[in-house]
């Protein structure tokens, strides 16, 4: 299973209900394709940092999406040919996950391996004075 | 061959295998025309903060890694290890395709 997170833009001079139209349009497309859409964040109105097709703003929503890559075509192909969303940007996320929790596992092994090198060292120091730190 | 490692240890007569880090400076400097201060090493931030995934979304984040013209700043002045600074370099990317960086800055 991949992890896609789609974000696209939506222009300034569409109705707040229109957007929401939008996204919910776009989730369905996904869940219709087979996907699962996981988590949908509408980061509001924004200042673009260069005008696109002369707009100088738009909304922000970026969908997370769950699936097997294959609805992402389909996804894009609509948002290509839908005039509202100036914008779109697919990326795949799961491989950056992945590395990011071995990281975090990682790392929480090798603290707990220290905690207990000196949870030891300590033990054969003094005796009961260290208790409280094991907890 | 004991004779070229005497002389060596007999100009820098401080050398020892725990100070790694200090030798290469020295010899960096050396090698630009013997400079004898020596810098503090930079360190990154991310590995600090321990992140793991930089987000092309979180200006937060990247932000301080953008200089005025909008370009990427560079590991040697900001100190960011290798694998730290190729998210980041992808990240920003990223953001630029989304609008939300500039590809250019007058």
């Amino acid at each position: 299973m991949r992890v896609y997170e789609i974000l696209f833009i939506i222009a300034p001079n569409v109705e707040e209900t229109d957007v929401e139209a939008l996204v919910t349009q776009f989730s369905e497309v996904a869940t219709n394709q087979g996907a699962r859409v996981t988590k949908v964040d509408r980061m509001g109105r924004r200042r673009l940092a260069y005008p696109i097709q002369k707009f100088k703003d738009g909304h922000y929503v970026v969908l997370t999406i769950e699936g097997t890559g294959a609805e992402i075509a389909e996804i894009e192909r609509r948002m290509r040919v839908t005039d509202a969303i100036i914008r779109h940007l697919s990326v795949r996320i799961d491989e950056d996950l992945k590395r990011a929790e071995k990281f975090r596992t990682r790392r929480a092994a090798h603290s707990r391996a220290g905690r207990a090198a000196a949870a030891l060292g300590s033990q054969s120091a003094a005796g009961e004075s260290n208790a409280e730190e094991e907890e | 061959m004991s004779s070229s490692r005497g002389r060596d240890e007999g100009r820098r007569d401080d050398r020892g295998p725990q100070d790694r880090d200090r030798d290469r400076d020295r010899d960096r400097d050396r090698d630009r025309g013997g400079r004898r201060f020596v810098r503090a090493r930079k360190s990154c931030k991310f590995c600090a903060d321990r992140i793991d995934y930089i987000d092309y979304k979180d200006m937060r984040l990247i932000g301080p890694y953008i200089p005025e013209r909008g370009k990427v700043l560079p590991r040697r002045i900001s100190g960011t290890c290798s694998p730290h600074q190729r998210m980041l370099a992808s990240a920003i990317k990223r953001a630029r395709n989304a609008a939300l960086l500039p590809f250019l800055t007058d």
